[in-house]
């Protein structure tokens, strides 16, 4: 197979990729994958290229000319562009609108309807109540309620031991 | 501990048999998660990548399916190791050019393997021989639950699990399995099979993965959306896209034994002529030869010859493996010297391809 830019050598880099119903196919030499930055993502579109041509062209559309920026890790939209990945979780709040019409075309929906890190969940909840349990048990104990005090130990208790059922490290 | 003695030998591995072995070669289920308010791998500095890895590590080593496990930094790898790994499929290219602030756990039985600040925080896979997609599922959603007691993940509730790159967006899922497909290659189908599986929304890529050759006529099928899917629905479909080109492949296999097994014969035997005697060959030629002849075990031409001989031959002979059995850094030429006597060697006791009794028709019986 030849190399779809110099059309000399032979392609050894080949990526593939579907939007929608379109398929996008690159084969490059080696020589122009490097030429074209494909080997160094900090020189060419790997947004375009891996999330279909025109992807970093409709982020800074949907933006309305104004560079974002992430506060969290001072990713930009420039960043974006050269590599097509995000700088850090927090990175999806701030290019949100614009990525909407990205992952309606790129994925099967655009909302997560899979695994939910449950564990995680019911362990954050224990632990928030039994924040909440040890503020009152100190509240109850400077008011000298020792009978509310004595119930909130308990319940505390069973907290702490639900807590224990879920291993840590 | 080297890398080397953990590993089982690829004569020992490539006798782990599954479902549908003869063309799905294997299954692979990978995850990849995040740990909240970090920079990703790609981004984080230097000093943030070790850090993270400092932290996940031990999350990772104290898992109980980790237990006797193989643990180690990137900058702790020779670069033979990093492509010995490739080479079996643990780990991405990608992982195998990472050095200090990144890493690596494999189990004790190669099953599963977790990359460490890869691309994502996390990309933790485990593998099965055959086809096996469920059981691969269903050991690698067991490690990330009890690995997400430990670190605490990017997760939205719109967005799912939160990757770098947006494609693995939502449940950080890619389901694939490596195929061996010489028949549909030799019958000029393959191309047709891979755009009707590409108009299904899953990707074929070659050997090593994104970028590469199907060396061999080894392809890699994947799905490629990972949100507004569920993982199960992600894996059951990639499954029934599988039974499908099984069954091609085999039905290819068939008509061509049918109409030209001349020319399957042909192909098969002068793969062993050239593999049973060059005296130099390249590791590229050397895939797509023994292709041919895991092709003719299969047919059953070579009575007494296990297709794990085969198999193994395949990993043996590919670059990293070939070095580390020499103590001095060979070069290209020497390797494809040393790849020739090795090959000539293990196919002493190989006899030649027979066709009696194969193929339809009478040409098949005339030699």
């Amino acid at each position: 197979m030849q190399c779809m830019i110099c059309k000399q050598n032979e392609a050894k880099v080949h990526l593939t990729q579907i939007v929608g119903d379109k398929m996008q196919k690159v084969d490059l030499c080696e020589e122009c994958a490097k030429a074209k930055g494909v080997n160094d993502p900090a020189g060419f579109s790997l947004a375009d290229l891996l999330l279909g041509l025109g992807a970093s062209k409709e982020i800074e559309e949907t933006a309305g000319g104004e560079e974002l920026k992430c506060p969290r890790c001072s990713f930009s939209q420039a960043d974006f562009k050269k590599s097509g990945r995000f700088g850090c979780s927090e990175c999806y709040q701030v290019f949100a609108e614009p990525l909407e019409g990205l992952l309606k075309s790129m994925h099967k929906g655009p909302r997560h309807v899979g695994k939910v890190p449950q564990a995680l969940q019911k362990s954050r909840d224990l632990f928030e109540r039994l924040k909440n349990l040890q503020k009152k048990l100190e509240k109850a104990v400077t008011a000298e309620n020792f009978e509310e005090a004595a119930t909130l130990r308990d319940e505390i208790k069973t907290v702490k031991e639900k807590l224990n059922q879920v291993p840590t490290t | 501990m080297d890398i080397n003695h953990f590993l089982a030998s690829p004569a020992e591995t490539t006798r782990r048999t599954g479902p549908h072995d003869k063309i799905v070669m294997s299954s692979r289920v990978r995850l990849a998660r995040n740990v909240k308010g970090l920079a990703f791998p790609g981004w984080a500095k230097k000093a943030e990548r070790v850090k993270i890895l400092d932290a996940i590590r031990p999350a990772v080593e104290t898992l109980p399916q980790m237990q006797n496990a193989f643990a180690q930094s990137m900058d702790n790898l020779s670069a033979t190791d990093k492509q010995i790994l490739v080479e079996r499929h643990l780990i991405s290219r990608e992982h195998a050019a990472k050095s200090a602030g990144s890493g690596l756990v494999v189990n004790r039985d190669e099953s599963l393997c977790v990359m460490i600040n890869e691309e994502d925080h996390l990309r933790m896979q485990a593998l099965r021989p055959g086809l096996q997609l469920k059981q691969a599922w269903v050991a690698i959603d067991q490690i990330d639950s009890d690995l997400e007691k430990r670190l605490d993940y990017a997760f939205n509730s719109d967005l799912g699990y939160l990757t770098a790159c947006p494609t693995n967006l939502g449940t950080g899922i890619r389901v694939s399995a490596m195929l061996h497909l010489p028949g549909l290659v030799l019958a000029e189908q393959i191309n047709q099979i891979i755009q009707s599986v590409n108009k299904l929304g899953l990707a074929v890529r070659g050997l090593y993965g994104e970028g590469t050759e199907a060396l061999g006529n080894v392809f890699q099928v994947s799905n490629q959306m990972t949100l507004g899917e569920t993982e199960t629905d992600i894996v059951d479909r990639l499954n029934k896209v599988l039974l499908q080109i099984i069954e091609h492949e085999e039905n290819s296999r068939g008509t061509l034994m049918e109409k030209k097994p001349k020319m399957v014969f042909n192909h098969i035997g002068r793969a062993f002529g050239i593999l049973a005697n060059a005296h130099s060959i390249s590791s590229k030629e050397t895939m797509n030869l023994l292709s041919l002849l895991r092709l003719g075990v299969d047919l059953g031409q070579f009575p007494g010859t296990e297709k794990s001989l085969i198999d193994e031959l395949f990993i043996i002979t590919q670059p990293a493996h070939l070095q580390k059995q020499f103590s001095e850094k060979l070069g290209a030429e020497e390797r494809d010297v040393l790849r020739s006597d090795m090959l000539r060697e293990r196919l002493l006791r190989v006899s030649r391809p027979s066709t009696k009794g194969i193929g339809g028709g009478a040409t098949g019986q005339t030699n």
